[in-house]
């Protein structure tokens, strides 16, 4: 995963969500929060992939996307998900401001193995 | 890499934002705007973001960053034209553009650049 990467996978969700023919501002969300977190998996994950699929919970249609690096990991994930916590040059948003723009959000990571970050955005 | 054009109308320097940027461009774009307000002493900026479908923290601090830059470089900067999904997911992602002056459009961005050239020329 490049700069680019960041720029081609928020298309690959426009285009996913115009499928689901998500609201507006859902569909500004999920872009938004797909942006952050290939920016992390970029920049803290020292790149690794996106994946997606739709998904179907009691008759709800949904996109659930995956980021997956093999990186450092993060030693303390609550502390991560704190607002305003940044290991870094950024503003320690990515990760909490992603998880308010979705539905679910589960994230693992081993210190040493790498990160995982899934989202759901139910319609 | 793309840049981002930017044109000069009399003290005004307009940025309209048209693609969906990389990284790389919109820090370009925070260091050609700060290279031009000093070299056209520039009283204004405005940066039209009718275009952009998301901003997110990256483009966000971009934006802040600038209107930080342009105002010890003596010149007010006003973001334009913001999409009403952007801003409600801005502010849910907790990017709030503290000390970024907003209007809702070109016309009105024109207007409170003029209003507050008019009140530095007051002295006030």
């Amino acid at each position: 995963m490049s700069e680019q990467h960041i720029v081609l996978s928020r298309q690959m969700v426009r285009t996913l969500c115009q499928a689901l023919k998500f609201s507006l501002v859902d569909q500004t969300k999920m872009i938004t929060a797909a942006s952050e977190l290939s920016r992390n998996t970029l920049i803290h994950g020292k790149g690794g992939k996106m994946r997606w699929q739709f998904v179907e919970r009691n008759g709800k249609p949904g996109l659930q996307l995956h980021f997956e690096d093999e990186g450092p990991g993060i030693a303390d994930v609550g502390l991560a998900l704190t607002d305003g916590w940044t290991s870094g040059s950024g503003m320690g948003l990515g990760l909490p401001g992603s998880k308010r723009l979705v539905n679910d959000f589960e994230i693992s990571s081993v210190p040493g193995q790498g990160t995982r970050v899934s989202i759901t955005k139910w319609k | 890499m793309e840049r981002i054009p930017i044109l000069r109308m009399g003290n005004t320097l307009l940025v309209t934002i048209q693609v969906d940027m990389q990284d790389q461009t919109a820090l370009a774009l925070q260091d050609d705007l700060a290279g031009r307000i000093a070299q056209t002493g520039a009283s204004g900026v405005m940066i039209d973001i009718s275009a952009l479908e998301i901003v997110d923290s990256f483009v966000g601090r971009m934006l802040t960053s600038i209107s930080g830059i342009a105002r010890i470089l003596s010149a007010t900067t006003v973001v334009v034209g913001m999409q009403p999904a952007v801003a409600i997911t801005l502010v849910e992602l907790g990017l709030s553009l503290e000390g970024v002056r907003t209007a809702l459009d070109v016309e009105r961005g024109m207007a409170l650049l003029a209003k507050v050239r008019q009140e530095v020329a007051l002295g006030r």
